[in-house]
């Protein structure tokens, strides 16, 4: 099996360990035809029209904002219809640095929207903090506080690069399964999964 | 500035000199600089606080604020501290300049010091339950005093005063912001039309807004108390991601301060390079807030063209710096590279487009009755409130405020250019928005001058000859750069420090939107609430450049 993107060739994303090891999976698992089938629609349809919910805090965003006009034209791919509720949208695009004041308003905003949902971090801000690392007040990554599907480094990225994490994001959806025995949510334990989603500190009460 | 210090002095018999650095100093008691700044204000007309600086001199905290008189560009500076760190307090000038109320909501977020008679005393950029000053240099930066909060925050409906009575008492009185039965709404913080990370309580009476109350701090970085841990090249980044749109201009600030306090003399290209940079980035910002205030108005088409513009100066960047955004290029001395071969060809090229399609523009969106009847008239800023929250740039230049620095304090090679100062009586959004447009075809006048000159330079020498070690003796700076939106400052304190790797003791940016936010209660105040989105994307403010 091959994640099939018309307009990238799966030999083209160097790095794919990742996803091949998600293949590898469903392959071991197996699946008759009428889901596996129906699984293909359903992937076919989520990664061709990604909706991105603009979290845009800082300079990232402005190229993001280049990405929407003319002459990068994200349209090309599904993504243009960028929405600004977070419960129309299929995935959080991070843009910039996150704050102290902000991060309970990044996971409030993860936790309204509706499944299947992802979360790609643009730029050095959001991947580890950036060029603030060392401030009092920024989360070094918003891995602390929502989990991350992709990583596009960079401060800010090339719209190149938010491309490539784009589709990237869509090819890690062409390997889930929903229906099925389903890949697509790993399997947390609830001590694990507050760890994920709580920056790191598990709350006693 | 002898003259200049008779005054003061007639003014205030207590009032200690400095006249060694760039500006006047002055200091003065706590007990007079209330009464001081009335004086300065009426009587010399200083009517324009330019940038209240916070600063932990170790055994006193206080301030230092710069004034400039509108009329004759000259600049004091005056230092007022206290040297009680348990309970620091000084005297609020909050109702002499309104600019001073948000800087003193500043000075106190970062140092803990009180101002007494400050009508709204809360933190401003800081979570409400934060622990400590965090620019004190005896800060604890432990992540168990701070550590990274996931519960809410608890939105705050009391603010509080200290007020002193007759016999010099000072009491803390509570307040409410909003009264029981108004109704307030949210908008903000994540809303795609307050153009970043902006949060507003807004209290509503039917559709018209009766009051405004900003909450900011979403994106505060404390990029200041950064500075501190670095030496001096490694702080150039910073400025860049404030105003983003304004990089070049941010950085080249940054720059010429250093460069003031080393004395070094920069080559003339690397200058006019510098000034190149600056005006091709104020044609993107311009353009870019021309495609941000359309789309705030549904006229999405008008945002495709002005980003279609911004590619051409982006590919300039790009060919030149290595980067379209963030492109670090100005360094201390000059630039760190020449410019590319195609650079000149490229310029000329892009001002001929936009020269060009800047007529498309205005036939597209400037004349249009929804836009003509969403911005006349409405979002009204004076001149006199211009001056007094000390707002510089398009906006204040709409409101009839000629304070463009390019040509009130030149710097760089401005003085050699011929182009004009925009300035327009109406000070509403309409005004706003005209002035930026009409700007950008005063920089396509520089640019192209520019562009002959750079051609007719036969030095080379793109960047002076600069120490290895970036050292600057003791003293403090404040230099100041027209930027996008405004006037940029930066303040620069050093100690002096015979340390090879030296860091500043303080560096302080004074960013336009800053004071920009600060008229958004005024001007949307008994307008609908609809209004409050086209006003505010006039006023034009970058988030980041607000919160540093
Ligand atoms: S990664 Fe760089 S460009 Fe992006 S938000 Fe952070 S500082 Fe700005």
């Amino acid at each position: 099996m091959e994640v099939k993107i018309k307009s990238m060739k799966h030999e083209d994303f160097k790095d794919n360990q990742y996803i091949d090891k998600l293949v590898e999976e469903l392959r071991a698992s197996g699946t008759n035809v009428v889901v596996g089938k129906l699984n293909d629609l359903m992937n076919w349809g989520v990664s061709n029209s990604l909706w991105p919910f603009c979290f845009g805090t800082s300079c990232c965003a402005i190229e993001f904002m280049c990405l929407g006009a003319a002459r990068y034209d994200m349209a090309r791919f599904g993504f243009e219809v960028a929405r600004n509720s977070p419960r129309q949208a299929d995935y959080i695009m991070c843009q910039g640095t996150i704050t102290y004041r902000m991060a309970p308003v990044l996971k409030r905003l993860y936790e309204q929207m509706a499944e299947p949902k992802y979360v790609i971090a643009c730029g050095s801000c959001a991947v580890s903090g950036g060029p603030f690392t060392k401030s009092y007040c920024v989360v070094k990554g918003i891995d602390e506080v929502v989990p991350v599907d992709v990583y596009i480094p960079g401060c800010p990225p090339r719209p190149e690069a938010f491309f490539y994490g784009l589709m990237q994001l869509q090819r890690k959806i062409k390997v889930q399964k929903y229906f099925g025995g389903v890949n697509r949510k790993e399997k947390l334990s609830d001590e694990l999964k507050q760890l994920k989603y709580c920056g790191g500190q598990v709350k006693k009460d | 500035m002898a003259d200049l210090k008779d005054k003061i002095s007639a003014l205030c018999a207590q009032a200690q000199f400095d006249t060694e650095g760039e500006f006047l100093m002055v200091t003065v008691d706590d007990a007079q600089w209330h009464a001081l700044a009335l004086a300065l204000k009426e009587q010399l007309h200083f009517d324009y606080l330019t940038a209240v600086v916070g600063v932990d001199w170790k055994e006193s905290l206080g301030c230092v604020y710069y004034l400039t008189n509108t009329e004759t560009q000259e600049i004091i500076h005056v230092k007022v501290a206290t040297t009680d760190r348990e309970n620091p307090r000084l005297h609020s000038v909050s109702d002499v300049w309104d600019v001073a109320n948000y800087q003193e909501r500043e000075v106190y977020d970062f140092y803990g010091i009180v101002f007494i008679n400050h009508p709204d005393m809360r933190r401003f950029f800081l979570r409400n339950d934060w622990v400590g000053y965090p620019l004190r240099k005896d800060y604890d930066e432990s992540d168990e005093l701070n550590p990274l909060r996931l519960d809410d925050e608890m939105n705050e409906d009391y603010t509080c005063k200290w007020v002193e009575d007759e016999n010099g008492e000072v009491k803390k009185v509570e307040g409410k912001l909003f009264e029981d039965e108004e109704y307030v709404i949210n908008v903000g913080p994540q809303h795609p039309s307050t153009h970043g990370v902006m949060r507003y309580r807004v209290s509503l009476d039917g559709e018209m807004v009766k009051k405004v109350d900003v909450v900011s701090g979403y994106i505060h970085r404390g990029i200041e108390k950064l500075c501190e841990g670095l030496a001096y090249p490694s702080t150039l980044l910073y400025p860049e991601r404030m105003d983003y749109m304004s990089a070049h201009m941010n950085r080249h600030c940054l720059c010429l301060c250093i460069e003031k306090a080393m004395g070094i003399e920069v080559p003339y290209r690397a200058e006019l390079i510098r000034l190149m940079m600056d005006e091709l980035m104020r044609l993107s910002s311009h353009l870019l807030s021309y495609g941000c205030l359309t789309m705030d108005q549904g006229a999405t088409t008008a945002f495709f063209y002005g980003f279609r513009e911004r590619e051409l100066i982006y590919d300039i960047f790009d060919r030149t710096c290595g980067a379209r955004m963030s492109m670090s290029y100005s360094t201390i001395g000059g630039v760190v590279a020449d410019v590319h071969e195609d650079f000149i060809k490229d310029v000329r090229n892009a001002c001929d487009v936009i020269e060009k399609n800047l007529k498309e523009y205005h036939k597209l969106f400037t004349g249009n009755v929804i836009a003509v009847g969403r911005m006349k008239g409405v979002g009204i800023l004076t001149k006199e409130q211009a001056a007094s929250y000390a707002i510089s740039g398009p906006s204040a230049r709409a409101a009839g405020l000629s304070c463009d620095l390019r040509k009130k304090q030149p710097y760089s090679l401005y003085n050699e250019f011929d182009f004009n100062e925009v300035v327009r009586e109406e000070g509403d959004s309409m005004a706003r928005y005209m002035v930026r447009m009409d700007e950008m075809v005063e920089s396509i006048k520089i640019l192209r001058q520019a562009c002959d000159k750079l051609e007719a330079c036969e030095d080379n020498e793109f960047c002076a000859k600069v120490p290895k070690l970036i050292k600057l003796p003791a003293g403090h700076w404040y230099q100041q750069v027209e930027a996008s939106r405004g006037a940029f400052g930066v303040y620069i304190e050093s100690d002096g420090d015979p340390k090879p790797f030296q860091k500043p003791y303080r560096m302080h940016f004074q960013t336009p939107c800053f004071n920009l936010v600060g008229i958004v209660d005024l001007t949307c105040r008994d307008n609908m609430i609809a209004d409050l989105i086209t006003i505010t994307a006039s006023i034009d403010y970058v988030i980041p450049d607000i919160d540093r």
